[in-house]
């Protein structure tokens, strides 16, 4: 079980609900991933459509706890509101802190991350703020009082994977809160290995909505995930420098 | 009133923020109101009272990560 807050979850994937080729699609890999955590984003409505659909209409609400982002915020205040608007529907459980600081790579701002981090744990919020891979910044926002730590294994949306596996690793082995590897994950590979890694969870999107079939990969991932855990679990040998037989060296038969 | 950056006129019988809201036609959308930078609870839309030059922002829930 993955505990956040006063929260428990099976599943160790929370899910982005961004760019899906349609609605149904999306509704299929939500569904097939078994996710019990949807990530949004808070929007201005177009006011002029009334008619205008909304993927919440398509899903059972009660079934997830949703974890809207601050998407959009490029300090801590305006995250602070974007949450506050989002907790206003009555619908959140969790926030998650995303304070942009660098438009081309879309990398956090650590300062105004630990500043809406701050202001949102002073009022009562759950929040798992999205970070860089800085093991220091990982430390100091759990010592805030984060619910959870979200570090990104490589920039969002470019689907590169975990570029500092060493990092991650330190965070993962300092966290007394869950880790939750949270942008970058390309692959089923991708997100197995961060769990092999030791992460709580991961939080994925365009490795989904992006794929050439995403219920497909919905699927993928919830089994590598799964798979992952599994083999941090279990333990994994050591690397060793040559090889070692696994068939026993005595008792060959030569036959002469 | 100023309405997402928008200037929209309403008329007068449209008192508050739910009069607006179905004014628009979204009374059946699940949507978040900002009225003077004061972020109002569902509850609070029938009982919030809008006037001339007033600002709303009207949000909601879309696709993200």
């Amino acid at each position: 079980m993955l505990k956040i807050g006063s929260f428990q979850f099976s599943s160790r994937l929370f899910l982005g609900t961004g760019k899906y080729p349609n609605f149904d699609i999306q509704k299929q890999a939500v569904d097939v991933s078994e996710t019990e955590v949807l990530t949004f984003s808070v929007r201005r409505m177009n006011i002029y459509d009334a008619k205008q659909p909304n993927f919440l209409e398509k899903i059972e609400v009660e079934n997830y706890k949703f974890l809207p982002n601050t998407a959009g915020a490029k300090d801590a205040e305006e995250a602070v509101r974007i949450a506050k608007l989002a907790n206003a529907s009555g619908l959140c459980d969790m926030v998650k802190v995303e304070v942009i600081g660098c438009q081309k790579t879309l990398l956090p701002d650590p300062v105004e991350t630990l500043k809406a981090t701050e202001i949102l744990l002073n009022e009562g919020y759950t929040v798992l703020p999205y970070t860089s891979d800085d093991v220091v910044l990982a430390r100091k926002l759990e010592e805030l009082g984060a619910h959870a730590i979200m570090p990104g294994a490589s920039p969002i949306g470019s689907g590169q994977g975990i570029i500092n596996p060493l990092n991650l690793q330190f965070i993962i082995e300092q966290a007394r809160v869950p880790v939750i590897v949270d942008a970058g994950i390309g692959s089923p590979a991708d997100a197995a290995f961060a769990m092999e890694l030791g992460a709580d969870g991961v939080l994925l999107n365009t490795a989904v909505s992006g794929a050439g079939d995403p219920g497909k990969m919905a699927e993928a991932m919830k089994l590598a995930i799964q798979s992952g855990r599994l083999g941090y679990e279990a333990g994994r040998i050591e690397k060793k420098a040559y090889a070692n037989p696994s068939s026993p060296t005595e008792g060959i038969s030569s036959g002469s | 009133m100023k309405i997402n950056g928008d200037v929209i006129t309403v008329e007068d019988n449209n008192k508050t923020v739910e009069h607006v809201i179905a004014h628009l036609g979204l009374e059946a959308k699940s949507l978040i109101v900002e009225h003077n930078q004061h972020i109002l609870k569902k509850e609070e839309h029938p009982e919030t009272l809008v006037t001339d030059g007033d600002r709303l922002e009207i949000v909601h829930f879309v696709g993200g990560g």
